[in-house]
């Protein structure tokens, strides 16, 4: 899979619901092992793109690939290649985390699925929680599990829709480096997000998705190219609520999160 | 993917299942319902009704029967509906899973339960004083016909399942289905029914269904009942099923 050089193609894209022309005409690529942002508001059209992407949705027009294969003539070769996760794809409330995963082991036919999922539960770090029913599980853990249930498998392509929505700070950076661990070891990453700090956090490019189309479409730095050259000025830069909560609450946020005066010049 | 149907449907029957032996109420509840109705007719009211020579728990039992399917089956949609909702199919369906197998899972599922209930049921009958001299042979064809009725039910219960905008709206369909025996030979005889309502009561489903296997119970032949009643079960079973995967097709793109 790794020999497809951009295994997320997607061009002249479009997709209507009765009288909302969603999407009109989106073209992007994704370079293999990098992680692409869609950025845009609520009902853009972002989780749109990821259900034609995953093979739950059809498109109207416009062609889309994930691994080489086209969505609309290979959904099985598609499925067989990616996962998703995130804001509309659900873990069970009432199986165990363990349970949940052996699930997933066995629906992609592999063997030795109770390995694979104490493996996974070891990594994740939910080895004591994993013989609990989900529906004692916090927002975190439970979105933990069910990005380790993306990784049943190796899929070499994962969609995050909205991986960190609805969740505190403290399990939102648990998110981020479990995502960041997955591009460094190869996987193709698409994630949808309307936290703009998330993007530029996490992805190697970023594009915005706007009124169904592509507004921009770059790096950090090449977005940044689009504004008039910033004017130096001195202010005392406060730090943030959050950088307070996460500071009190005794999380180490210096991998994550610079915190203090020089926050957001950092990157 | 056809090659991983029977397996995935294994797979993902062992999950359903695994539902329902963790909510053992429901299939209690299941069968609640037609035990106290039970209760009700042969304790309070079966005295005025005349049936002839047999007692009326053995008169009974089959119509109450088929309620425990009709109410069980409101499950299986519930089931259904709350997987769609939670966006668990939707998990399956970007996997390399076998489609079909989602909805068999929910469809075997539902038939444990039911026979399970059903067993509950006759059991209580038997409590009740329901006796019955048949032989291997009549409660085999007993249980076919029940398995035949439970799976056309199901799939009817799909239907309801795959298109129902809400929980109560998931489950508002059983309650016909529950209401249906009594208009029929189920708990009286259809002789003292006013013209229109004897000629429904006697053309239904329900009511070949009750004296098939209430003659099949009480060693009597079985007439030409029997194949009003597979006709009904298989028609409505090919009926239900066709709408059901027609209704899937257009829920999952």
């Amino acid at each position: 899979m790794s020999a497809v050089a951009s295994p997320i193609r997607v061009s002249g894209l479009e997709k209507s619901y009765k009288d909302l022309h969603l999407l009109r005409g989106i073209d992007f690529d994704v370079a293999g092992g990098s992680i692409f942002a869609l950025l845009g508001s609520n009902g853009a059209g972002k989780t749109t793109v990821v259900k034609i992407l995953s093979t739950l949705l059809s498109a109207d027009a416009g062609t889309a690939s994930v691994s080489g294969f086209d969505v609309a003539a290979q959904p099985a070769q598609v499925r067989g290649s990616i996962s998703l996760t995130g804001q509309f794809a659900a873990v069970d409330e009432v199986l165990s985390g363990r349970e949940n995963l052996v699930l997933i082991a066995r629906l992609r036919h592999l063997s030795d699925p109770g390995g694979i999922a104490d493996d996974l539960l070891r990594r994740f770090s939910l080895t004591d929680a994993g013989g609990r029913k989900v529906s004692t599980y916090s927002g975190g853990m439970r979105r933990r599990l069910d990005i380790a249930m993306s990784l049943i498998g190796h899929p070499p392509v994962i969609f995050l829709d909205e991986p960190t929505t609805g969740l505190d700070p403290e399990a939102r950076i648990e998110v981020w480096q479990a995502v960041k661990e997955l591009a460094v070891q190869g996987t193709t990453i698409l994630l949808t997000t309307q936290y703009l700090e998330e993007a530029e956090h996490l992805a190697d490019r970023i594009a915005v998705l706007h009124q169904g189309h592509i507004i921009a479409n770059g790096t950090l730095a090449e977005l940044k190219q689009l504004l008039p050259p910033a004017q130096v000025e001195y202010v005392e830069k406060q730090p943030t609520l959050e950088d307070v909560f996460l500071a009190i609450i005794g999380v180490d946020t210096a991998t994550d999160t610079p915190s203090g005066p020089t926050r957001k010049d950092s990157r | 993917m056809t090659t991983h149907l029977l397996g995935d449907t294994a797979v993902l029957t062992g999950r359903s299942l695994r539902h329902i032996t963790r909510s053992v109420d429901t299939i209690v509840t299941t069968a609640v319902m037609p035990v106290a109705i039970m209760l009700l007719f042969v304790f309070v009211l079966g005295g005025a009704i005349d049936t002839g020579s047999s007692s009326y728990v053995n008169y009974l039992l089959p119509g109450v029967l088929l309620i425990t399917v009709a109410s069980g089956v409101a499950y299986t949609s519930y089931r259904l509906f709350l997987d769609l909702q939670s966006g668990i199919f939707e998990r399956f369906q970007s996997m390399p899973v076998a489609r079909s197998s989602m909805l068999w899972a929910h469809v075997l599922t539902s038939l444990v339960a039911n026979l399970v209930s059903l067993v509950i049921v006759v059991l209580a009958a038997v409590a009740m004083g329901f006796r019955s001299g048949a032989g291997v042979a009549a409660w085999l064809a007993v249980a076919g016909m029940l398995v035949l009725f439970t799976l056309a039910l199901t799939w009817i219960a799909v239907i309801a399942g795959l298109s129902a905008k809400s929980v109560e709206g998931a489950a508002a369909f059983s309650y016909p289905l529950i209401f249906l025996p009594f208009i029929s030979s189920a708990f009286a005889p259809t002789e003292s029914m006013p013209g229109p309502v004897r000629w429904f009561a006697e053309h239904q489903p329900v009511t070949s269904i009750v004296e098939t296997i209430r003659n099949l119970f009480a060693q009597q032949p079985v007439g030409s009942d029997i194949w009003t009643a597979l006709a009904w079960c298989v028609g409505g079973l090919v009926a239900a099923y066709a709408v059901a995967i027609m209704a899937y097709r257009r829920r999952t793109g």
